[in-house]
């Protein structure tokens, strides 16, 4: 299990952060080409980041690099540069399950010239479209490298031409599809960047919304959101204290040669089980057993 | 590999290089400037010539300023420079 509580983004073009990038704690760091890059340096970007995946340091952090949508110019030139200094993964804007297809073809290709592990460059696709809102499910199942699916809610709200509010009913319906999809077939739901960084309260009920939904992580747009997001979704106390009591009991059933059995005067079945170990492997990730 | 038309890259921002690169008839001219001048402008330059060489430039003029640049700055700035000065072989 790879702990994916929080990705920050970076902006690719920007020197001075890509060096710091793996010194913030973030799970992952989004290495961006896209948004943070100005139309006349996608060039020299996409350079620097390959050059700063190729010798920086980036600790326990996970890399990624968001590249620009594949109907640009600049999309698989951004793939076939960056695949080569092998990134952990690839984040694909606005995709289709086209987008995905053609990307993991020329992932297979350039893993197999550089004598890469075949599928170790994974793919997160970005779902910012009501085109792929609807269609997460099979975007997901177009390649076996997608791990995750980052929710890209400014985009969406754009494309479904409403408004974005700090309050987020409006997306809903948008984070319930993502989790969901993602949770049927095993990969992660990250959820939109909050994007007002003074407003901390509403940042809290905002992540604690989207963990509640489903999400299992949630992208970060400055270094100061990422102990916050990793707070809220690290496992609390209580929840670990009663993960153990469950795990500690079923081991006391085995041996009794139960199937089912009761904690405190309620059923514990094999869901809840599963979510036990599930919150017991998700803390000692964490550090807090 | 032949430098056909002056071009620049990079920022004047801290950590980065801003190189602009010229045509040049006889080698490799570079004109630098650094915060860091003392303690590691010699290695700047030789980041530089390595990037050009292995690019296979010969001849360029190249004059770099630079706001304390790591070598993978250093090198990523030159090689956009050179890709945007149109090489030809």
């Amino acid at each position: 299990m790879k702990l994916r509580r929080s990705m920050l983004f970076m902006p690719g073009n920007n020197p001075g952060m890509l060096q710091n990038a793996g010194i913030l704690g973030a799970d992952s760091v989004i290495l961006d080409l896209e948004d943070a890059v100005a139309l006349t340096e996608k060039d020299s970007a996409r350079i620097l980041v390959r050059n700063a995946i190729k010798t920086l340091r980036f600790y326990n952090s996970e890399i990624v690099v968001r590249v620009n949508p594949l109907s640009t110019e600049f999309g698989y030139e951004d793939v076939k540069e960056i695949a080569q200094v092998k990134p952990d993964a690839i984040m694909v804007p606005k995709a289709t399950e086209e987008d995905i297809e053609g990307v993991d073809k020329i992932l297979c290709e350039i893993e197999e010239k550089m004598g890469f592990e075949k599928g170790s460059i994974k793919l997160f696709p970005l779902i910012e479209t009501a085109y792929g809102l609807e269609n997460v499910y099979t975007i997901i199942e177009a390649s076996k490298r997608v791990t995750g699916v980052l929710l890209g809610a400014e985009d969406l709200t754009n494309d479904l031409g409403i408004k974005r509010t700090k309050k987020g009913k409006e997306i809903f319906y948008a984070r319930s599809k993502v989790a969901t999809s993602c949770r049927a077939l095993g990969v992660d739901a990250i959820d939109t960047p909050f994007t007002d960084l003074d407003d901390r309260e509403a940042f809290i009920k905002d992540i604690k919304k989207a963990k509640s939904i489903g999400m299992t992580g949630k992208a970060a747009i400055n270094p100061r959101q990422i102990d916050t997001i990793h707070d809220v979704f690290a496992p609390s106390e209580e929840e670990i204290e009663y993960a153990q009591r469950v795990l500690e009991k079923m081991e006391e059933a085995k041996r009794d040669g139960l199937g089912v059995f009761s904690l405190d005067g309620k059923m514990v079945d094999a869901p809840i089980i599963n979510r036990a170990k599930t919150t017991i492997e998700k803390a000692k990730l964490a550090g807090l057993i | 590999m032949k430098i056909l038309k002056p071009a620049k890259a990079g920022t004047y921002e801290s950590n980065d290089i801003y190189i602009m690169i010229q045509p040049n008839d006889n080698g490799i001219k570079i004109e630098l400037e650094s915060i860091v001048m003392k303690q590691f402008g010699k290695r700047i330059e030789e980041v530089i010539k390595e990037t050009l060489e292995k690019l296979e430039v010969k001849d360029a003029y190249v004059v770099a300023k630079d706001r304390g640049a790591l070598d993978y700055t250093v090198s990523a700035r030159v090689e956009t420079a050179v890709k945007r000065a149109g090489v030809e072989k």
